[in-house]
């Protein structure tokens, strides 16, 4: 992979073929762009009557965002060489915790600041949640030693089945009106949660590039023992991993809390493996060490662009599944395959052969 | 004794044998239905296709790759031997190797991908996976096939006792070919060359490759071998249940995922035994079981395998991680 990325570093000035071709590459977003442009594209002319209108896209403004909050908080652990497998668990624990919390605590009949009270309450306990258990998956990440798939597999399964267990599968719902703008209000047209959304991209992605912490993650998704050689306790960067990729997951529980005005220990699980598509279709490292919020989100804009089409088409949601994987592998084929070949015939023509070796081994 | 008891716990098998032992001696004290023959030997049926998939993700784990997507290859090869058989009237001789042809086929796509696109395994196996998965779902609308054909859904049984107490043992069909299965592959990756060359692949890629181990051909291998198991899996748990449901294996990757790990199998390669896999299958099949007589809630089994995970991993962790420090710093003669 590492070939690759010299690629990216060689290329700022390759044609724009080249450019577009390179999908999913850390900092060149063109080629998604313009994958996006085609889809958009492409179903405005077979729906002409439904697909190019304010209310789809409005509606997709509504749907992307619970994806969009997952994936953050799986990109963070991504690009510090790790994986979260707990992000959905902890997302429908705090969300039961929290609809419990509402539909137990506010009395019928109670007046606005009464259960404003509960409600403050309640987003406490969640964060309290997600907080304690992102500190547990950190330390024991951290501290065992072993791969994070393991670690998050192991506490995936504890979260899940506690959940499990306390509701007996069942569905918590009735939440109060107030909440639910939350996650069906609209603010100058736009919907609430797509503002969510938007709020902790950005915030993400100041802690991602903007603050030591940030850096750190990116220093120790590319090698962890010089990380710590180079004198950073990467025990507590773990921890504090983890622990913002749980308080996210507070955010994201809160807004399917709100769409869905119910909470169970089964929602969204189908999730979990889209959002690491959706990571690597965005151009992060799995490997850990690159990767951008902005990339992310051109991706998942990309998926919920498709899924909107073949919705309006009437096509089923599984053949939707199909065609995001489908994309993922072609646009990992794009970037490995044709990319590489495309930039060794420009260097060859341009430069008489000097960057033929290292693209040689690119393929 | 001390000397002995650092031998057991020094090997990842040792332990989960002594883990099993331990649980067992509490189980049969608990419950006194535990320790007859009759219910050992459902015991090891229940978990039998479970085993057989363990052992494919075995040789992929110790290849240095994962694959997340057997399930949906088991459920593909299943339903479309299922529908070919149901259709056509097809016989055994047709229809076995059909289907494992079929996870053969998707495995080696698998592999191809991989190799070719060299993107990381987990990655390019949850996309295949949603694919697989999704498409079969789409094809057959979620139908199952119920009217399975008479060789198939027969139940085989080998060999038949009845204990003093008057309780019934069958060995049957699926212990039998999980026992050939692990027999097969115990016998490839340590007494074959491509086995040896599979381990060495996932110890060190780059230092195999100089030695002249042709990478394409052991990504083939790894990922057909557990293709072909999907494919058996698929087969052997419609002879179990007498149907083909589509989504019937789907969802319990992990499990067995973490049934492989528990056996020792590294994530980084290089490193696992059969037995090792074999006795984490035994592990998680001796809780479920347990659990159940005890009267647990099922519900509560998840949390139980949760914690497995946890406690026996930070184990291996911190043991290995101990072992490095022996190693780094001399120990006094």
């Amino acid at each position: 992979v590492t070939p690759v990325r010299d690629a990216a570093a060689l290329g700022r000035d390759l044609p724009l073929l080249t450019r577009l071709t390179r999908v999913g590459q850390p900092g060149n977003t063109a080629g998604l762009l313009a994958l996006l442009a085609g889809l958009a594209l492409f179903f405005s002319l077979l729906l002409p009557g439904s697909f190019p209108t304010f209310g789809t896209v409005q509606s997709m403004m509504f749907q992307l965002p619970e994806l969009g909050l997952l994936a953050l908080a799986m990109v963070i652990p991504l690009i510090s060489g790790g994986l979260n497998l707990a992000i959905i668990a902890t997302a429908n624990q705090c969300a039961l915790l929290m609809a419990w919390i509402m539909t137990s605590f506010i009395p019928a009949g109670a007046g606005g600041p009464e259960a404003a009270a509960v409600i403050a309450l309640a987003l406490l306990a969640g964060l309290l949640l997600c907080t304690a258990i992102g500190l547990v998956t950190g330390f024991l990440v951290a501290t065992m030693g072993v791969h994070p798939i393991l670690v998050t597999l192991g506490t995936k399964s504890v979260i899940d089945g506690v959940s499990i267990w306390l509701t007996r599968g069942t569905v918590v719902s009735g939440l109060p009106d107030s909440f639910q703008w939350l996650g069906n209000g609209l603010v100058l047209g736009v919907p609430v949660p797509f503002l969510v959304l938007i709020a902790a991209a950005v915030a993400v992605g100041l802690v991602l590039t903007r603050t030591s912490f940030g850096i750190s993650i990116h220093m120790l998704g590319s090698n962890l023992e010089a990380t710590r050689y180079s004198g950073i306790d990467t025990r507590r960067v773990l921890v504090g991993i983890y622990t913002f990729s749980s308080a996210l997951c507070f955010v994201a529980a809160c807004l399917m809390l709100a769409r869905f005005n119910s909470a169970s220990a089964g929602y969204a699980q189908s999730y979990l493996l889209v959002t690491i598509l959706a990571a690597v279709m965005g151009g992060v490292d799995p490997f850990g060490g690159f990767g951008r919020i902005s990339g992310l989100m051109l991706a998942l804009v990309v998926l919920q662009v498709i899924s909107s089409g073949c919705n309006l088409l009437g096509l089923s949601q599984h053949l939707t599944l199909a065609v995001w994987g489908l994309t993922l592998i072609a646009v990992m084929g794009v970037k490995f395959l044709v990319a590489p070949w495309l930039a060794e015939r420009w260097s060859r023509g341009r430069h008489t052969g000097r960057h033929v070796d290292e693209a040689g081994n690119k393929a | 004794m001390r000397d002995l008891a650092a031998r057991v716990t020094a090997h990842t098998e040792g332990l989960l044998f002594l883990v099993i032992l331990l649980l067992g001696a509490v189980l049969a004290l608990a419950s006194p239905y535990f320790l007859t023959l009759q219910n050992l030997v459902d015991l090891i049926e229940s978990y039998s296709v479970a085993a057989v998939l363990a052992l494919g993700v075995f040789v992929v784990l110790v290849a240095g790759g994962i694959d997340i997507s057997f399930a949906a290859t088991a459920s593909v090869a299943q339903y479309a031997t299922a529908y070919v058989a149901t259709s056509w009237d097809l016989p055994a001789l047709v229809c076995i190797p059909l289907g494992l042809a079929v996870g053969l086929a998707l495995g080696c796509l698998n592999a191809a991908l991989i190799y070719y696109l060299r993107v990381t395994s987990i990655i390019i196996t949850i996309a295949t996976m949603s694919v697989y998965f999704a498409l079969l779902m789409w094809i057959t609308s979620g139908r199952s096939i119920y009217a399975l054909p008479d060789w198939w859904a027969t139940r085989v049984v080998f060999f038949r006792t009845e204990t003093a107490s008057g309780d019934i043992v069958r060995v049957t069909l699926p212990i039998v070919v999980a026992a050939g299965a692990a027999l097969l592959t115990w016998l490839f990756m340590t007494r074959s060359a491509a086995g040896r060359q599979l381990t060495a692949m996932g110890g060190n890629p780059e230092a195999a490759r100089r030695l002249g181990v042709n990478l394409a051909a052991m990504h083939f291998l790894a990922y057909g071998y557990l293709g072909l198991m999907a494919g058996l899996a698929g087969l052997l748990q419609a002879h179990r249940v007498g149907e083909a449901v589509p989504n019937a294996m789907y969802g319990n990757e992990l499990d067995v995922l973490a049934a492989a790990v528990l056996g020792g199998a590294s994530l980084t390669g290089g490193v696992g035994t059969v037995g090792g896999v074999l006795l984490g299958i035994l592990l998680l099949a001796v809780l479920q079981n347990g659990l159940n007589l005890l009267g647990v809630s099922p519900y509560f089994f998840q949390i139980v395998i949760g914690l497995v995970i946890l406690v026996s991993t930070s184990i291996t962790g911190l043991s290995s991680r101990a072992r490095r420090r022996d190693r780094r710093v001399p120990a006094p003669a």
